[in-house]
């Protein structure tokens, strides 16, 4: 419960408590409603009341006389199960729930929003799902996108892998979009699959009627039906709900902070789209892995001491020294440009190269290839033992190395896995059409 | 009408745009634009699911035949968060205290804790599916002619976007209106008397405006709550004139009696409602009723249904013009369909009489019994007869209550049922505000001057009329007014009367009086005040200006009104006296009266009489 301090002591002396429908009178005026839970952040000195008309208000404690009126029910919201049934000529999608909201129940009694999980919340929600899939519902963390981390995607993985053993067609990941990209990629690295694995979210919460979350979930089903056997992120293509965008799982992300169309592959083109339940190849030559009767394999071992560091003008050498120090196995570095960083870093990338910690260069252009021999500090960087990636993106290549170092402790073969393509993180061509789109 | 006897109740819901510099949540500029859009943006809402015990079919089937809404947004005028793909800013506080100033002068409580809600509203007109709206006070009241009012509500709400056009499904609006503060104040629903609404709405808006309120048409919008003892309660939304109030408070008290005397006589009739719907298309095969022939020509339907023991009743007058027909009509039309066809009108229309008979057979109609028909694609006509079948059911036992919309005449047309218990739950994305006493104190001890205390204080320091001063504050001109005397030694009269009458007249005389600018006015008056025009010249110098490009004095000038100096004056008395020297010399003072003909003849009215006088006195004694 958010109250503390003299609101707590308030209710606890007038014999109150949440869910109550209680009359508060100060000074010529008494309001009567709804003892509401209060936000932890804000202060201790006022207490929630919604009241009948629907408003919230807030009373300051002080002066302030309360009634109980009804003592109230512990809101409840357990609700029946569903008896769905199955229907044999349809596939089964898994929908792995790992936080953030896709699906949400709004109890307009008190105003609480449920974050709904199982699959009978997200079918209950969500009927039209039963149009495309026999949908199975699986919530396995309840964190935060900002809050995960590599032992959550290893997680993540080994239930994706689950599902596809017990028999999905195909598995949608519910993720928060903060991080999503980072997972999508770290999916991709850990598993094999034979089938889709479809990572989605919401930009804007599904308690509201304007959420993506329907329209992105739908699509990610579509998608979890189709024959791309790779881990691919699925999202709102623009800002208007026409379609959704299949993304590569390791070349895809977050750029705006808060629109719907905020995901966009980066140095290549989106794998597929899909719009009213029909899903397209965006360019027909495309490569994908295709669904088959494969096993899946897991490759969960990871190493969690990797750093993400970014270049920028004036940055000292003891941010790479304290990594080193405090025994970091390896580092990216977001270089500038073509992959640089200044010359002073040189002795500190020196030193980690003898400590057997691959450093490996990207650039925070984000788009386009890194290319250290073009200038000489590049050359420099290169001597210094730095490894270079193509053209993949920051995020993924942190998320890459701290898998390649869970499969192998040798320098050399760490390398030699970062420079090459393994789930389409890495392009060596380049096109026109893959800036900015 | 004996409105005591018949325990009319009313209530005013006034809606009120703010003139802030920014919107609610967002730093757009609170004005319209009718620029192009740059952008329009295809979205869909959908009710967000609450306490569903079970997947809700009429939900999962409104889902599959959902509206689509476009978004007409601007690089600039609009920004992401009226597109709804960007959470809102922190509350606008100019706006608040706004809200608090008038929930100050209403004499109510201001809450201690301000929160941001969201009530949901699906039908498009916001971008989230939910307009943001937060309670600010409770509990006052506003005296009347008739006696004192409750308010019992004063809420701070975002408007909602500008509906532009609807066709086939696709629902067009405008983000320019949205997120516009809006207040809303709610009265209790004791107001008696269909004057008095009007006199509570004129207040309520005196109040409003003597804070920082938008002007104009669509600006505030009214909401009338009607009910009558045995009645219902009936909300109207949209009353745009105030003297046309108690003509519709009238017009909709007549309905409801109507439509009581209806229920009535069908109780008495034992009326009852088929629930079979008849398909006619055979009947009308070769029909020569237009739009019966365009349905089925399309593929659509002719559906009709039974009422039992209607007769005569559907024809009858409910409203001036309209009848219970046309209510019926328009619960049919909410299903998009173009009308009904009822047995009450017929023949008309291309339906003959031997059309009516075959219906009748078709239908087993007795003598007292009445049909309806609908022609449409399959799917919209049955939605509609349904609507209507459901609609006479509550005839024969109830008013049903319903949201209506004001039309032009007074009158009202069927709009949605009243809205149930608000869907509302807390505005995540919006901190709380705590509003302190101290806030509250402030406002409280410099509260604006209100429109009867400002008229008071006018007629005391200006020793205005009753009437010029009441003109003034009811046409919001005192602060022009003041502004000009501040800088002006003319009689406060007539600028008062320029102001409060001749600018009215020359707007009904078909003058632009929307040109002017209180500069205009000031430099007008300032020629008066320097002798260069005379006052009764002063609303010809203002046609100018509505009429023509310049200032003032060139405006004068070019209408050859300045007066001539003194000097210019001798000089022409001078040549005058020149040239009848002879008169001068034979009558000497005897010649003024001719001499001072002559001269305001060629002066052309540009000189004062009384100088003209007292030069001829001076130069003809000198000459003696």
């Amino acid at each position: 419960m958010g109250y503390k301090g003299s609101s707590q002591k308030f209710l606890e002396l007038s014999g109150i408590s949440i869910g109550d429908i209680i009359k508060i009178t100060k000074n010529n005026v008494s309001y009567q409603g709804i003892l509401l839970d209060r936000a932890e952040d804000p202060d201790d000195k006022h207490i929630v009341l919604k009241l009948d008309s629907g408003y919230n208000i807030g009373i300051d404690v002080v002066g302030a006389l309360a009634e109980l009126v009804t003592k109230g029910d512990k809101p409840n919201l357990e609700l029946p199960p569903l008896d769905m049934g199955k229907d044999v000529d349809k596939p089964d999608i898994s929908i792995v729930s790992t936080g953030g909201t896709v699906a949400s129940v709004v109890d307009y009694k008190t105003g609480a929003v449920h974050p709904a999980f199982t699959a009978d919340d997200l079918i209950r929600a969500n009927p039209e799902l039963l149009v495309h899939a026999n949908i199975n519902g699986e919530a396995i963390l309840n964190i935060l996108s900002e809050n995960m981390k590599p032992e959550y995607w290893a997680k993540t993985a080994r239930s994706v892998a689950d599902e596809i053993n017990n028999g999905a067609d195909g598995i949608v990941v519910a993720h928060g979009t903060d991080t999503m990209h980072y997972t999508s990629a770290a999916l991709n690295f850990m598993l094999d699959t034979p089938v889709p694995v479809v990572v989605t979210g919401a930009q804007r919460s599904s308690d509201r009627p304007s959420s993506d979350a329907f329209m992105n979930l739908i699509s990610s089903v579509v998608a979890a039906k189709s024959d791309i056997a790779e881990v691919t992120l699925c999202m709102h293509a623009e800002e208007d709900d026409s379609y959704c965008l299949l993304h590569r799982g390791t070349k895809v992300r977050k750029m705006h902070t808060t629109r719907r169309d905020t995901f966009r592959s980066i140095n290549t083109l989106p794998i597929a789209k899909i719009e009213k339940g029909k899903l397209k190849l965006v360019d027909k030559n495309s490569n994908y892995k295709k669904r088959s009767n494969e096993n899946v394999q897991l490759h969960d071992d990871l190493e969690e001491k990797v750093a993400l560091i970014k270049s920028y003008p004036g940055i000292e050498a003891d941010i790479i020294d304290y990594h080193i120090d405090k025994g970091y196995k390896g580092i990216v570095l977001e270089g500038t440009g073509l992959g640089h960083c200044p010359e002073n870093l040189l002795p500190s990338l020196e030193r980690a190269k003898d400590s057997d910690i691959p450093v490996v260069m990207t650039s925070q252009c984000l788009y386009g290839l890194v290319n250290m021999n073009v200038y000489s500090t590049g050359r420099k960087i290169v001597s210094a033992g730095v490894i270079s990636v193509f053209d993949m993106i920051p995020e993924t290549t942190y998320v890459k190395l701290v898998w390649a170092l869970g499969q192998t402790e040798n320098i050399e073969e760490v390398k030699k896995i970062m420079q090459t393509n393994i789930a389409g993180e890495i392009g060596e061509k380049s096109s026109e059409k893959y800036f900015l789109n | 009408m004996d409105y005591k006897k018949l325990g009319l109740k009313m209530g005013l819901e006034i809606h009120q745009q703010l003139n802030t510099e920014k919107k609610l949540f967002c730093p757009c500029k609170c004005e319209l634009t009718d620029k192009k859009p740059d952008y329009k943006l295809l979205r869909y809402l959908r009710p967000t699911q609450s306490e569903l015990g079970k997947i809700d079919r009429a939900a999962f089937e409104e889902s599959r035949r959902k509206l689509k809404f476009i978004y007409e947004s601007y690089d600039y005028e609009t920004c992401l968060v009226e597109s709804d793909d960007e959470p809102p800013h922190p509350l606008n506080m100019e706006a608040l205290e706004i809200a608090m100033i008038i929930a100050s002068i209403l004499h109510m409580n201001i809450i201690d804790e301000f929160h941001t809600m969201r009530k949901q509203v699906i039908d498009g007109s916001n971008t989230g599916g939910f307009q943001r709206t937060g309670l600010v006070a409770t509990d006052g009241y506003l005296e009347t002619e008739y006696g004192i009012v409750k308010i019992e509500n004063l809420c701070l709400e975002e408007d909602a976007a500008r509906r532009i056009s609807q066709k086939r499904g696709k629902v067009v609006f405008r983000l320019d209106r949205l997120g516009i503060p809006l207040l809303e104040v709610t009265t209790d629903p004791s107001i008696k008397h269909p004057e008095q609404v009007k006199e509570v709405a004129y207040q309520l808006g005196q109040v409003l405006r003597s804070t920082k309120v938008k002007r104009g048409l669509g600006t505030i919008r009214q909401d009338l709550n009607i009910s009558i003892a045995e009645g219902a309660r009936v909300e109207i939304k949209g009353v745009q004139d105030l003297d046309l109030m108690p003509k519709m408070v009238e017009n909709e008290v007549k309905r409801q009696l109507n439509l009581i005397k209806i229920m009535k006589e069908l109780q008495s009739r034992e009326a009852t409602v088929d629930n079979e719907i008849h398909n006619l298309n055979k009947i009308f095969k070769k029909t020569e009723s237009k739009i019966i022939s365009k349905a089925l020509s399309n593929g659509g339907n002719v559906l009709a249904i039974k009422l039992g023991g209607f007769k005569g009743l559907i024809g009858k007058e409910v409203q001036p013009g309209r009848r219970f027909g046309t209510e019926l009509a328009g619960y049919a039309k909410k299903m998009g369909v173009s009308g009904i066809f009822h047995i009450d009108e017929l023949p008309a229309y291309g339906i003959t009489d031997v059309d009516i008979e075959r219906i009748a057979d078709h239908l087993k109609l007795s003598e007292y019994d009445a049909f309806i028909i609908v022609a449409d694609e399959d799917e919209k006509a049955r939605n509609a007869i349904m609507e209507v079948q459901r609609r006479a059911k509550t005839s024969i036992k109830e008013v049903p209550e319903e949201t209506r919309k004001a039309l032009e005449d007074a009158n009202s047309e069927y709009l949605r049922p009243l809205p149930t218990a608000s869907r509302m739950y807390v505005e995540t994305d919006i901190p709380t505000t705590v509003i302190s006493k101290e806030q509250i104190n402030d406002i409280k001890s410099n509260l604006p001057e209100l429109p009867n205390e400002k008229k008071q204080r006018i007629i005391d320091q200006y020793k205005l009329s009753e009437d010029i001063a009441s003109q003034l504050v009811r046409l919001d001109k005192v602060e022009n007014f003041e502004d000009i005397m501040s800088t002006s030694k003319l009689d406060p009269t007539t600028v008062g009367s320029t102001l409060a009458y001749t600018l009215k007249e020359l707007r009904r005389d078909g003058n632009d009086v929307s040109r002017l600018d209180n500069k205009m006015l000031k430099d007008t008056f300032a020629l008066v005040e320097d002798g260069k025009i005379v006052k009764e010249a002063v609303s010809e110098v203002i046609v100018g200006l509505c009429n023509e490009e310049g200032s003032p004095e060139q405006i004068a000038r070019s209408l050859n009104i300045i007066m001539l100096s003194e000097k210019e004056v001798e000089k022409i008395i001078d040549e005058i006296l020149f040239e009848n020297s002879k008169i001068v010399e034979e009558r000497g003072m005897g010649a003024i009266g001719a001499l001072m003909g002559k001269s305001m003849q060629k002066l052309q009215g540009k000189a004062d009489g009384k100088l003209v006088n007292k030069l001829l006195r001076d130069k003809i004694q000198n000459i003696k």
